[in-house]
């Protein structure tokens, strides 16, 4: 080969970016986020009326959309009544419906969107949701 | 061929992976066939090749210098010499191989050829300059805004990048102004392939495939994130075990995610044998990287071989009589 150590430096660099990820990875897990579904709020609530608005996989893959629409709706329209698929209806109302049981934003807003790797700007206006006090062993007291 | 037959080729192949991708995604048993195997198939494909084409050029002997010329050679001291137009140096290659690599130098002298009044004028045209730059650059900030789904966690520089890409916070998923960019810039190039004459007559199949492929990718990659939602964490949970090389399979990713792997991986399998390896054949093109040096030093043939040669002279002498009789006349008696 003409240049030989020219090109393999080269093709040692397009190696290296193309396996990048695989490097950075190599020998760690990368367990999938469990997002919590045990506040108090929903504790309260009795286990068949355990439910979010929509059903699972809608609210999995589709909340985005769903809470753009409501913004749009609440704040631009005015308009706060949302009925869902099954014809329930629902106060449109990130504070008072979505936060009232999901109270937990670190174990559960957080956990996927930081996996993710999503920005979303909800909190830009939203007040965060005050974590609950965790009962956490006293430190020592030196 | 003709333009129907390349467009029809280039266009049914790409339709063709969608549909395979589309029955093949909706059957679970066929999902890690579509989600392990083929993708990292592909990857291995991409990887081999690409080193295989691009040893294969650097056994290829380059013994002369052979730069395109785009400016002064360095000769006299008072003439000015156009350091990287004509390289006489290897920093003068560095910086010509910069500008091309990163701002496409030899697209931007792209000129068009038209008939003024009766005669042949030659303007400036840097609308393909300006399409290729869009495209390129574009769509290597969303291949590395990918990398969201191959680490964790996200490297702030990821999410940074996340950030300025959506950063007109346009709906939820925030729309990316890449994608907007690529597929605005693919189909510039693909409507001047098949708008202008010119560039159709020299248009094949090859030529339209990786536009049709490329288009495909970033088409269905919008409709995954706007229209037809498939659930992130999944797939992210499915891409970072093909990183940690502990591939799972999790239920439930809708098949709209295995036509964009499926054509994610054409592209990769199909990039070392086409006309795609530009990407490491800029690196390697003499016209490009060698500077000109061609009348400064002597350049030598390496495996140059002494010619056997046989001059008039020994010519003459070899068949002098038989000349004579013939009344031909020679030098010397």
């Amino acid at each position: 080969m003409y240049d030989a150590w020219k090109i393999l430096v080269g093709l040692a660099i397009f190696l290296g970016l193309f396996t990048f990820a695989f490097w950075m990875n190599a020998g760690k897990a990368a367990p999938v986020p469990e997002v919590k579904i045990d506040t108090p709020e929903i504790k309260k609530m009795p286990e068949p009326e355990r439910k979010c608005v929509e059903d699972k996989h809608f609210m999995r893959t589709t909340h985005m959309q769903l809470i753009n629409h409501w913004r749009d709706q609440a704040l631009r329209d005015g308009d706060r009544e949302y009925v869902n698929k099954k014809g329930e209806k629902y106060v449109i109302s990130l504070q008072n419906t979505c936060i009232k049981c999901h109270s937990n934003k670190k174990e559960f807003c957080d956990k996927c969107h930081d996996y993710a790797g999503v920005s979303p700007y909800c909190w830009d206006c939203h007040i965060v949701p005050p974590e609950e006090p965790k009962e956490e062993p006293k430190g020592n007291e030196l | 061929m003709g333009v129907k037959v390349s467009l029809g080729v280039s266009l049914g192949a790409v339709l063709a992976i969608v549909a395979v991708a589309l029955v093949g995604g909706g059957v679970a048993s066929l999902q890690p066939v579509f989600g392990i195997i083929v993708p990292y198939a592909a990857f291995v494909i991409f990887l081999v090749g690409f080193v295989y084409r691009v040893v294969d050029w650097g056994r290829s002997p380059v013994p002369y210098r052979i730069p395109t010329t785009c400016g002064q050679q360095k000769s006299l001291p008072w003439i000015k010499h156009d350091k990287i137009e004509n390289p006489s140096s290897t920093l003068g290659v560095i910086g010509r191989m910069i500008l091309e690599v990163f701002a496409f130098r030899s697209l931007f002298r792209h000129t068009k050829a038209e008939m003024a009044s009766g005669n042949i004028v030659y303007g400036a045209s840097k609308w393909i300059w300006l399409g290729a730059l869009v495209f390129h650059y574009s769509f290597l900030v969303i291949a590395v805004r990918h990398l969201r789904l191959f680490l964790e966690p996200v490297p702030f520089l990821i999410n940074g990048l996340d950030l300025v890409d959506g950063m007109f916070q346009i709906g939820a998923p925030t729309l990316y102004l890449t994608d907007l960019l690529l597929i605005g810039a693919l189909s510039y190039l693909l409507a001047r392939r098949l708008i202008v004459p010119k560039m159709r007559y020299i248009s094949l199949a090859n030529d339209y495939f990786p536009l049709f492929l490329i288009l495909g990718i970033g088409i269905s990659g919008v409709l995954m994130r706007f229209f037809i939602r498939v659930d992130i964490v999944s797939v992210k949970e499915l891409t970072m075990g093909l990183a940690t090389l502990h591939p799972v399979m999790p239920e439930g990713i809708g098949a709209i995610f295995f036509v964009h792997v499926a054509l994610v991986s054409t592209l990769f399998a199909y990039f070392p044998f086409s006309k795609l390896m530009h990407a490491g054949g800029v690196f390697l093109s003499p016209g490009r990287n060698l500077s000109n040096t061609s009348r400064a030093k002597m350049h030598v043939n390496p495996w140059e071989y002494p010619v056997k040669i046989h001059p008039y002279e020994e010519y003459e002498n070899e068949f002098r009589e038989k000349m004579k009789n013939a009344g031909i006349p020679v030098e010397r008696e």
